[in-house]
């Protein structure tokens, strides 16, 4: 188990980086304008690339050099750019469908962060793990997921839910490398892959709305009721 | 023997695609796709019977071929053949001979991937098939493009994604939990898992499989993660609706299925299981609902599927003998049986040229012999003796007594009643109902479309009126291995 085990210096390197891909998951959250969405995450991204060179180092794991470099280049570069691709076509700048005005939207992460925060304490605590960096990282890994699932629910062009999407993988990712280090590098891999399918289709599907529907917000999607 | 066979497998449709690819000619994509599924069902059978000897293990230890998996392999090539069948005589109708090359290359892209994950034996690479089938059958059901079409794909490829993502999430914590008995590195396998269990931590082993339940129950379409699927069932192309009822859902509950029994050995086994059972009575529950005020003929047969995705996993949630033998027996038979109703709502849907219950009239006058067909159907669906699914039905409620889950039992019993009469009363309108103008003659139908009804009718009669024994020694000897028990 690596985290038993670590130097106070890499666990506290560690808990930085986990903090602030967390505080960029808020600047998502509370942003109106697409780009500043793309920015955050592609910043995100490359703080797990840099989290998981960083385990690689301190935990004698050389393969996630690689993922790292994969992620980087994937997830920090490849991604971003498939999405920006999508709303140069769109040309849409900013998010004109929220229920929710952005302000509110912070206060509901603050209460996703704190409910994931009472449900990893507990988990720490049945494990013996309490006060190390695994609890940050389930506290993380578990409130990106409840904030990816926030921006879904109030935001509804078609972008900002492809990104929100992609705010649950990142979590996931981000907890993955902490908690799971020794993780088989085939399924990482696998996954990094998928992940740039899944948006290559929805760059397709995206095509598709536009096309048919005539619109990219999801309050126009009500034809399919019952 | 069993390698080779797995092999041809996943040969046939990749090939049948990748033909399709290279062709573009829509009758040879239908041939070609035709003839995949004849080898593929051919060779489902051969592997079930093998099954049972087995398990085989290959690729070190990647692919396992199991008796449950093998099962989940059967009613998917069952599922897809009758659908190749039909989607001969139903895509031509479609009008769409120029994109026809790429709906069946899609089509047996589909159906492979849907095998593949039968046969995963790694937890992660099981997630990844999962995915994978959302990926490819996106497009099936955007295929017509119609507004309504691409919503419902949209729809589908965004809940479906965010539901999975939470089924990775719940891998993930699965390979913690084993991390602290196997080491940090260790290959994720379902025995590995179900080894590791005795000493996981009960409660992040319960956290860890209710995230697997709802990500995987997103998939399945048990209530209340189930709104992609009435709209994915009702806009695709019929034979893809079939696919994605009789098929791909039972592939799906397979992965809940191998985590249940990881749970019961975790020692939070109670939890998962009234979890499970609870997801199915609710499904059940809005099964009822929403058949009874249904307007749509095929939203109704997908609101069916909800429902009986629910009984299946009531069946595996009582669990024991009696309730996995029942869950595995009404996979089949719903897999026949929605194959069935879907192939006809799409014969009618054609012939109408409406998805409207209310402009549907006079089927019994019009359509004498699909007619019946159609009828015999919804009266087995709703779990009507003589068919299979009573049978089945039947023997899951005697596993809920068995296992002190009487209050599922009875109130499933009470919505089971009023779907039979719900369902039946569309049939009704639709049978009896003179037509107010009689002049709009319905179009005829195509044989082609016609056969496959007859094909999963005559199985579905005959299970109902006699459980063969070896396919009784096949579930006791999957239960025996799902519930831990020695052989």
């Amino acid at each position: 188990m690596l985290v038993a085990h670590l130097t106070p210096l890499a666990s506290s390197l560690f808990s930085l980086m986990a903090i602030t891909s967390l505080l960029l998951a808020f600047v998502m959250l509370g942003s109106r304008w697409l780009n500043n969405y793309l920015y955050a995450f592609a910043a995100e991204s490359w703080i797990i690339a840099a989290l998981s060179a960083a385990v690689g180092f301190y935990g004698n794991y050389p393969e996630l050099y690689l993922i790292a470099i994969l992620t980087a280049l994937f997830r920090g570069l490849l991604l971003p750019y498939l999405v920006w691709r999508i709303i140069g076509r769109l040309n849409v700048a900013r998010e004109i469908h929220e229920i929710l005005q952005p302000s509110s939207t912070l206060v509901a992460g603050a209460i996703c962060v704190v409910f994931a925060l009472v449900v990893s304490y507990h988990i720490g605590q049945s494990l013996g793990l309490a006060g190390t960096v695994a609890v940050l990282a389930l506290t993380i890994m578990l409130s990106m997921k409840l904030i990816g699932f926030l921006m879904l629910t109030v935001r509804h062009e078609a972008l900002s839910q492809i990104l929100g999407l992609l705010v649950l993988e990142n979590g996931i990712f981000l907890g993955a490398q902490i908690l799971v280090p020794g993780m088989p590098m085939l399924i990482e891999i696998v996954i990094l892959f998928d992940l740039l399918v899944v948006v290559a289709c929805f760059g397709v599907l995206v095509r598709y709305l536009v096309a048919h529907v005539g619109s990219t917000s999801s309050l126009d999607l009500n034809r399919l009721v019952g | 023997m069993t390698g080779m066979l797995l092999l041809v497998m996943m040969i046939a449709p990749t090939v049948a695609a990748v033909g399709c690819i290279l062709i573009r000619t829509p009758r040879v994509a239908e041939a070609l796709n035709l003839v995949a599924s004849l080898i593929v069902f051919v060779v489902a059978i051969l592997l079930t019977i093998l099954s049972s000897s087995g398990p085989y293990h290959y690729l070190s230890d990647y692919i396992v071929v199991d008796l449950t998996g093998a099962w989940v392999v059967l009613c998917t090539a069952i599922v897809y053949l009758l659908a190749s069948i039909y989607s001969v005589g139903y895509m031509r109708l479609l009008d769409e001979d120029e994109r026809l090359w790429g709906f069946y290359a899609l089509f047996a892209g589909f159906a492979l991937t849907i095998l593949l994950s039968s046969v995963m034996n790694n937890a992660g690479l099981y997630w990844i098939a999962i995915e994978l089938t959302t990926l490819v059958s996106t497009f099936l059901v955007g295929f017509e493009r119609a507004a309504e079409s691409i919503e419902a794909a949209w729809k589908y490829i965004i809940i479906i994604s965010a539901g999975i993502s939470l089924a990775l999430l719940g891998t993930v914590l699965f390979y913690w939990c084993g991390s602290f008995v196997l080491g940090p590195t260790y290959d994720m396998t379902w025995d590995a898992l179900r080894q590791a269990a005795p000493k996981m931590n009960p409660a992040l082993a319960s956290l860890s499989f209710l995230l697997v339940l709802v990500g995987y129950g997103t998939k399945v379409g048990l209530a209340p993660m189930h709104t992609w699927l009435p709209d994915a069932h009702s806009e695709s192309p019929a034979p893809i609706s079939a696919m994605l009822s009789g098929a791909l859902l039972n592939s799906a509950m397979l992965g809940i299925v191998r985590y249940l029994t990881i749970a019961d050995a975790a020692q939070s086994g109670r939890l998962a299981r009234t979890t499970l059972v609870a997801f199915g009575v609710l499904s059940v529950i809005v099964g009822a609902l929403f058949i009874v005020r249904q307007t749509g003929v095929k939203r109704l047969m997908a609101y069916s599927s909800v429902e009986h995705m629910g009984v299946v996993a009531l069946g595996f949630g009582f669990g024991g003998p009696l309730g996995i033998a029942g869950a595995l027996y009404h996979m089949l038979n719903h897999s026949l049986n929605k194959s069935l109703m879907f192939f006809g709502a799409g014969n009618v849907m054609r012939s109408y040229r409406s998805k409207e219950i209310r402009n549907i009239h006079d089927v019994w006058t019009q359509f004498p012999v699909p007619g019946a067909l159609w009828l015999a159907g919804a009266a087995a669906i709703t779990g009507a003796p003589p068919f299979g699914l009573f049978l089945s039905e039947l023997v899951i409620l005697r596993a809920g007594f068995e296992r002190g889950y009487d209050w599922a039992v009875y109130v499933t019993v009470v919505l089971l009643i009023v779907i039979f009469i719900g369902f039946l009363n569309h049939f009704r309108t639709m049978y009896f109902n003179a037509s107010a103008a009689s002049e709009d003659r319905p179009a005829p139908m195509s044989q082609w479309c016609v056969a496959p009804m007859w094909l999963a009718l005559a199985p579905l009669v005959a299970f109902g009126l006699w459980w063969p024994s070896d396919l009784w020694d096949h579930f006791m000897a999957a239960a025996q291995i799902l519930t831990g028990s020695a052989p």
